[in-house]
This record gives structure tokens, C-alpha cells and sequence, in this order.
């Protein structure tokens, strides 16, 4: 695989010495960009080989989910699919809540296939869409650039984002995501408007509508677009570039893009309600005023024209912007959501909205993740960012904006590290192919005169004056400067591609629900746990059983386990979310009666204590406190969770309330693994503070090989009193906190139970007494 | 505003005698979609507008023909040629006509 990256990119210079003939060009632009697709199909499929053909980590885990749905049942039964099992007891109304464009997708590619008679499973499908798209993309960005550039920077920019880290980290084998398809149809969109902003055709204005359709279609991202191309619009109208083109493009583009947007029934008519669509509409009500003055103007061109027009321009895009606050006042246009507000006051999301700043992939990024995902492209781009405002043009002034915003971008959340790779890609590609026209074209001129320079020196001695100074002057570059520079560049490239090579096969190739862990002799050991569960939860259980568990596990535990679940990686609701939360950071009793309101049947948690894996529930447990926090101020306090120097531990140092928590209960409950001291927590590198303590109000059911997924079921009201007659005799031996607590909660039952401890009474009449009291 | 009331006229003069026949009929038809939407307008202020969806399809659809209709008449004028290099005023027509094609398909299925 990266022989395979570096042959193509070897490829690219050649370009330049069949440059003349357009026969060599289009065979060689065919080659390098079939040559791009096959690197990046090949490199993204690590996953596969190392692992199996399988959906990735959560979100990929619904999409799966209602893919596999949807070629069932069809797709108006999809569209109109209420999903019970998740959320419960509210459902969630499945088709109007979810983006369907990666579904169908595959879908469509599912029953294409099936119609010519090739039997493959809607599973193979899913986990290669986003490799195949990876070549979609990088010939999408071969001409957005060479509709930017030229052929050959189209092609580098096409290798590049074929193998480069940041975008085959949301698309490789398995990753079933809408990221996968969604960056083909925004460089696709992009690369139509600019060719309809170019001609001015209303053909290719309404095919940058329909390309936005299916990205409004496949990701919530469609609001970048909707918002990056009025703002391209309105620097050109700042900068004096009005044309009629940019009239016909962006009024065709808009209207009908606005009706097709308002087709997916999850976007419904938020782009007439909402903040983030005012922009555009702004845009176009300010190119309309324009447009008509122009006319009037073009009617009768005179002098006190021109000042009429500035001042009617600037009279519409005052009336239109008066007019969006005023309807935002009024209520009927919805102000910025908070996604969107925490992308321009980063600190936003951490004190509001704790359930975005919990997921890792909203937080900042980080100095080193930037050239861990774009590496030496990361440096080079503002070449071409450069050389892009220095030669600029309509286009031009677009794919500077596109990078100046996705930089932004890029730097407040990690997880939009997304759109900026493809415009880095754009721009290094135009760098690299500018230093190599500069490196090449003067390799090849003054070579041949310098080859005759050699023949003319054993001819005649005096023709020599009259011709070296002539390229030495012309050049500037001497043959070693020129020949140095090309070298070290290839081998920046080659280094680019190991590195990209090594990102992905190490840092992104990783299933998730598959760990693997390797000894010290380098055998590589498969931890198969998530599944082990998920498996059991579909043997073992019942068919309606509700499963409780934090919402990062709500996909899996209803794509593998097929189970109900509360909460999911959905996060519509978060109060709902908060009383799981606040159900985990409670203790026992106050965790029972949540649970008894919820339906709980059994609850699921994840710890990696015993094999070291630390992305487990205690290490996200404060994100539940916090949650919690934020809907129950009065029952849940952060504080409470740290040590009273404001650490956050697991050893008998911690808090009280942490010990007595049900997340601490039933992470340590009965561990006896990991490490020499039995029950070490190898995660947290400590032993934990409070061992050898009973449930009462939960059994354990079912515990993964490597102790990482554990599954208790909540017992039944009429149940807990088996378990209590030991448990009282253990009251008296050793006074422990937890049943202390028991004892006063349910007092009178206890008493009684005290009384019929002398002998082991029949289950029936225990049975039939709490009926009675309930 | 003596000297917009004098423009006036002299607007209307400019036009009838510059603007050809064919321009004039676009003309014709732009007015008759901007009265439409405006008609539409005014119905939705008074009634109300209780199916939100076939209102918006409804207008949408005649400020889209507006829209459409404007850029025809761009590519259509031959004072514009040097703007839209290579396009002809069939392929503008023609381009006209998929752009209705392709509005009119949503503007169906969206009007419920």
C-alpha cells in the first residue's frame, strides 16, 4: 500500500513531459487518478485484515441498524419507521429524526447489485462504502482543483486526500458513518459551483443544487456549504466582482437548493426558521436589489446612478439584516442552537451544555493532532493559499475563504478536522504542482543546452562565452539547487506517505468493539468481550428486556444485542440522559427507585480495570455526574465526587459518595483480577477503596472474559428479600454502611424479615407479603 | 424626488424603444410570476398559513420561475454575450427548461 502511494505519486511529475500531447495527459490523468482510488481503498482497509469485515465503534452501529431496516421493510416503512427499542419508554421516531442519505446509499447499491444477481449482504456493503467514496472524493478533488489550478495540481490534490490521516480516519473499512459520503458531496458541491459561477449556466447552478441535496441528504455539515457560498457571494460583492454569472449561479443555486433541502424530513423547514440559514437568504434578497439596480442602471447609464446604487445596496442588506433580528425578536426565526454558538464561544458548550463538551471528539484540538492528520501538507498549504491571493480570481477568492473558515473551524473542534483536509489538500496540491512546474520546466529547457554545450565544447572552444550566461542568467536556479529541492521534496513526499500509511493502519484502523492487545513477544491477543455481552444479552434474555446503560453503548447494545435501551448516542433528550446519569451517581437505594421508574431490567457497564483499557465508565463517570448535575442540582453534586483535595480517585482515599455510587458498585463488585495484588485496577493504577461488599437490589449476570463488559439484572421487588436474610445476619456481624442503609429505607419490611430468618420459609409467602405491602 | 419622477418616464421610454420583442415577452411573463407570488402573499397574510408546506412549495415555486426567468433573460439578451461566453441562447433555453423540470418534480412532491 504505500508502494502504491508513492507510484502514483511518482506518476504526477511526468505529467509534465507529456504535457503537449492531451492523448499522454488524459491517459496519464486516468492512470494516476484510478491508481489514487485503489491507495486509498487499499490503505483503509487495515481494519478488515487485522480484524474482520465488521461495523466500527457506535454511531456506525445505527446506521447499520436502519440500513439493514430499510432493505427489509422498504423505504417509506423506513421513513415512517417509530423505533421502540430505543429510549424507552418514549421511542424515537426514527425517519424524521435521521440524516437518510447514507442509507440509501447503500441501499440503492444493495438492490443494484441484487438486481444484476450478485448476492451480497447489505453488511459488506456498509463497511466498504466509505473506501469506495474515498475515490469518489479524491477525483471530486481532482476537479475542484484543476477547476481551481491546473490538471497536475488536481492530481496531487487527489492523491493526497486519497491516503491523507484526517480523512481516512472517518473512512476506513467498517467506519459506516455519514462523514464517509458526506466529504465527496461537499467537494463535489464546491467543484459544481465553481464551474456554474465560471459559465454562468443555469444547467450547472441547478446541478450544484441537486449535489447539495444529497449532502443535506448525508450529514448536518450541509450547513458549512450553506453558509460558505453566500459568504463567498457576498466577498465578491465587497470586492466589486458582481457579474451576471455570479446572478444566475447563486439565485438558481439558492432557490431550488432551499426547496431541496426542505425535502429530508429531518431538516423540515428549519432553513426558513433558523439562524444558520439566514445568511444565505440575506445573501439573496442583497443580490436581487443589486441585480435590479444594474438593470435600471444599464437602462439609463449616468453619473448619479452609480451613487444610487451603493446607497440602494447598502439600504437592502441593512433592510434584510434589521429584518432577520427583528424576526429572530419576534420568535419566529429560532436563534442559533447551541452546537452551533459553542463553535464561536468555545468555553459555551462547558458550562451549558455538558452532554457536547462530554464527547472527545468536540473538544479543541490539540498542535500535534494537526500534523498527526495532515502532516507535511499542513505546512505547505498556505503556499497555496498564497499563490492563490496573489493570482486571485472569483474562484480563488472561494477556496480562500473555504480555507480560512475550515482553519477555524479545525481549531475549535476536533471532529471538524474533517473540512479542513480536503481544502489542505486542494491548496497543497496547487503548491506542490507550482514548485514542480518551477523545479521541471527549467530542468528541461536549459538542459538540452547545456548537453550542447558539452557537444560545442569538444567542437569549438569559443561558441562557450557567448551561450552559458544565457540560461544561468535566465534561470537563477543552479542545476544542484534545482535538482536538490526536487529530491528533498520527493522524499518529504515519500515520508508523507509512510507516514499517512502508518496513521491509519495504527491510529484509525481500530473497530472498537474489538481490542486487541499484544505481549511482550509480539502475539497479538483478541479481546472479543463487546460482543461476548451483546451476544449474551441476545441469548439470555427477554425479548423486551430494557437495558440501562450509559448512551455510548445505546447503538451497540440495539444493533448487536438487539435489545431496549434508555439512552443512545442519539442525545435528543437530555433530561432523559441526566436521569441515567444521575441513576449511575446514586447510591443503591436512590439508584433502585430510578431504575423501578425507568423499567430497568438489567444494567450494563463497561470496565476496563482488568485489562487496562481506559476508555471504561469510571474514566467517563464525572461526565455523568455532571450531567446528572445540570437536571438534579439538588440531588447530585460534583464536588462530592472528588476528594476533599479535589482529585478525582478510585482508592480508599475517594469520597464516600463515590464508593457508594452504582456506577463504583458495579464496576468493582466481586473483582478479584488485574495484576498482583488481586482486584488492582490496572486503568486507574490503584487498588479501590471499598471491596468485598454485596448488591442488594442487583445480581450480577453475566461477566466478559477480560471483566469488560459487566451486565447485572435488577431484581424484582418480590426478589430482594432472598438476599436479605444473609445480608442481615451480615448487619450484625459487621455493621456495614450499605446495609445500615437498607435497614432504615425499607425498616418495616426488614423487621419482619428478621423475624422469619430463624428458618428458610418457602419464597411463596415472602412473595405473597410483598404484594400485600405493595 | 423631482429628478426620480423625471427618470421615470424616461425609463419607460428607454425601455419601449431598446428592449426587443423576444426580451419583451419574458418580460411579460416575469410580471405575471411576480404577481402570482404576490398574490400568494397577500392569500397566506390574510388566511393564514396553515399548510405550511404547500405554501412554501407554492411560493418558492413562482419566486423560483421569477429567478429562472431573470436568468434566461440575462443569457437570452445579446448585450450580455461577452458575459456568457459559450452560451448560446438555445442552451440557455434548454438549460431553462431542465431547471423546470427538475423544480416543478419537487415543487410536487413537496405541495403534499
Amino acid at each position: 500500500m504505500p508502494s502504491a502511494a508513492t507510484e502514483n505519486k511518482a506518476n504526477v511529475p511526468k505529467k509534465g513531459i507529456f504535457n503537449n500531447t492531451t492523448g499522454f495527459s488524459t491517459l496519464i490523468t486516468v492512470t494516476v487518478l484510478s491508481l489514487a482510488w485503489l491507495a486509498g481503498f487499499a490503505s483503509r482497509l487495515f481494519a478488515v485484515i487485522r480484524f474482520e469485515s465488521i461495523i466500527h465503534e457506535f454511531d456506525p452501529w445505527f446506521n447499520y441498524r436502519s440500513t439493514a431496516y430499510m432493505v427489509q421493510h422498504g423505504f417509506y416503512n423506513f421513513l415512517n419507521w417509530f423505533d421502540e427499542r430505543a429510549w424507552y419508554p418514549l421511542g424515537r421516531i426514527v425517519g424524521g429524526t435521521v440524516y437518510p442519505g447514507l442509507m440509501i446509499t447503500s441501499g440503492t447499491i444493495h438492490w443494484i447489485l441484487h438486481t444484476l444477481n450478485i448476492p451480497i449482504h447489505i453488511r459488506d456493503i456498509c463497511v466498504f462504502l466509505a473506501p469506495v467514496f474515498s475515490g469518489l472524493t479524491a477525483i471530486a478533488t481532482y476537479l475542484l482543483t484543476s477547476e481551481l489550478w491546473s490538471r497536475g495540481a488536481g492530481l496531487f490534490a487527489a492523491c493526497f486526500i486519497a491516503i491523507i490521516p484526517g480523512y481516512s480516519s472517518r473512512s476506513v473499512a467498517g467506519s459506516y458513518d455519514n462523514e464517509g459520503i458526506a466529504i465527496f458531496a461537499l467537494q463535489f458541491t464546491y467543484y459544481l459551483w465553481l464551474k456554474s459561477i465560471k459559465s454562468g449556466s443555469i444547467f450547472w447552478s441547478i446541478c450544484t443544487a441537486l449535489s447539495y441535496f444529497y449532502m443535506v441528504s448525508a450529514w448536518g455539515g450541509y450547513v458549512f456549504i450553506i453558509n460558505l457560498i453566500p459568504l463567498h457571494v457576498f466577498v465578491l460583492l465587497i470586492m466589486g466582482r458582481f457579474s451576471q454569472r455570479l446572478f444566475v449561479s447563486y439565485s438558481v443555486f439558492y432557490i431550488v437548493g432551499l426547496l431541496l433541502s426542505m425535502q429530508i424530513p429531518f431538516v423540515g423547514f428549519q432553513p426558513i426558521r433558523t439562524s444558520e440559514h439566514m445568511a444565505a437568504s440575506g445573501v439573496f434578497a442583497l443580490l436581487m436589489a443589486i441585480g435590479a439596480l444594474k438593470y435600471l442602471h444599464s437602462l439609463n447609464p449616468k453619473g448619479q446612478w452609480k451613487q444610487l446604487l451603493i446607497l440602494g445596496g447598502l439600504v437592502a442588506a441593512v433592510t434584510v439584516f434589521l429584518a432577520v433580528v427583528l424576526l429572530t425578536y419576534m420568535g419566529i426565526i429560532a436563534p442559533w442552537s447551541g452546537r452551533f454558538y459553542s463553535l464561536w464561544d468555545t468555553g459555551y458548550a462547558k458550562i451549558h451544555i455538558p452532554i457536547i463538551a462530554s464527547v472527545s471528539e468536540h473538544q479543541p484540538t490539540t498542535w500535534s493532532s494537526f500534523f498527526f492528520d495532515l502532516h507535511v501538507l499542513v505546512c505547505t498549504f498556505p503556499v497555496g493559499l498564497w499563490y492563490c491571493i496573489k493570482n486571485v480570481n472569483d474562484e480563488r477568492v472561494f477556496v480562500a475563504l473555504y480555507a480560512l473558515s475550515a482553519v477555524y473551524f479545525a481549531g475549535v473542534m476536533v471532529r471538524l478536522m474533517l473540512t479542513l483536509t480536503p481544502v489542505v489538500c486542494v491548496l497543497a496540491g496547487i503548491a506542490f504542482s507550482i514548485l514542480l512546474d518551477l523545479v521541471l520546466r527549467e530542468d528541461e529547457t536549459p538542459a538540452p543546452t547545456q548537453e550542447s554545450d558539452d557537444k560545442n565544447l569538444y567542437d569549438k572552444a569559443g561558441k562557450l562565452k557567448k551561450r552559458t550566461p544565457e540560461p544561468v542568467g535566465e534561470t537563477g536556479l543552479g542545476m544542484n539547487v534545482r535538482s536538490g529541492t526536487l529530491i528533498a521534496f520527493m522524499i518529504l513526499l515519500m515520508l508523507f506517505s509512510v507516514h499517512c500509511t502508518w496513521a491509519t493502519s495504527n491510529a484509525y484502523s481500530s473497530p472498537s468493539i474489538v481490542l486487541a492487545s499484544y505481549g511482550n513477544d509480539g502475539s497479538r491477543k483478541i479481546l472479543d468481550d463487546f460482543r461476548e455481552a451483546y451476544g449474551w444479552l441476545s441469548q439470555n434474555t427477554a425479548e423486551d428486556a430494557r437495558v440501562m446503560s450509559w448512551w455510548d453503548y445505546g447503538y451497540q447494545i440495539a444493533g448487536m444485542g438487539n435489545r431496549t435501551t434508555l439512552v443512545d448516542n442519539n442525545t435528543w433528550n437530555n433530561s432523559h440522559i441526566a436521569l441515567v446519569g444521575k441513576a449511575m451517581a446514586s447510591n443503591e437505594t436512590a439508584a433502585y427507585n430510578i431504575m423501578t421508574m425507568l423499567d430497568v431490567d438489567y444494567v450494563l457497564v463497561i470496565f476496563g480495570g482488568a485489562i487496562g483499557y481506559s476508555g471504561d465508565d469510571i474514566n467517563k463517570f464525572i461526565w455523568m455526574v455532571r450531567i446528572a448535575e445540570g437536571e438534579h442540582p439538588k440531588d447530585i453534586h460534583e464536588a462530592d465526587y472528588f476528594t476533599e483535595r479535589g482529585e478525582y480517585r478510585i482508592d480508599s482515599e475517594a469520597s464516600k459518595t463515590m464508593l457508594n455510587s452504582l456506577m463504583y458498585k458495579l464496576s468493582y463488585y466481586r473483582y478479584d483480577s488485574g495484576g498482583s495484588p488481586p482486584g488492582f485496577d490496572r486503568t486507574r493504577g490503584a487498588l479501590p477503596g471499598l471491596r468485598g461488599f454485596k448488591l442488594t437490589y442487583l445480581e450480577e449476570a453475566y461477566t466478559t472474559e477480560h471483566w469488560l463488559v459487566r451486565i447485572y439484572r435488577v431484581k424484582k421487588p418480590d426478589e430482594f428479600n432472598r438476599p436479605r436474610l444473609p445480608l442481615a445476619k451480615r448487619t450484625i456481624q459487621t455493621s456495614n454502611v450499605m446495609s445500615k442503609k437498607l435497614a432504615v429505607d425499607i425498616g418495616h419490611m426488614t423487621s419482619k424479615r428478621r423475624k422469619g430468618a430463624l428458618k428458610n420459609k418457602p419464597i411463596l409467602v415472602k412473595g405473597k407479603k410483598v404484594t400485600k405491602l405493595d | 424626488m423631482s429628478s426620480l419622477t423625471s427618470v421615470i418616464p424616461k425609463l419607460y421610454q428607454e425601455y419601449t424603444t431598446k428592449t426587443s420583442k423576444k426580451l419583451k415577452i419574458i418580460d411579460a411573463y416575469l410580471l405575471y410570476v411576480f404577481l402570482t407570488a404576490v398574490i400568494q402573499f397577500v392569500y397566506c397574510c390574510l388566511v393564514g398559513t396553515f399548510p405550511f408546506n404547500s405554501f412554501l412549495s407554492g411560493f418558492i415555486s413562482t419566486v423560483s420561475c421569477f429567478v429562472l426567468g431573470v436568468c434566461l433573460r440575462l443569457q437570452v439578451n445579446p448585450e450580455n454575450k461577452n458575459e456568457f461566453q459559450g452560451l448560446s441562447a438555445e442552451r440557455g433555453f434548454a438549460d431553462f427548461i431542465f431547471a423546470h423540470l427538475v423544480l416543478h418534480i419537487v415543487v410536487i412532491n413537496f405541495i403534499g
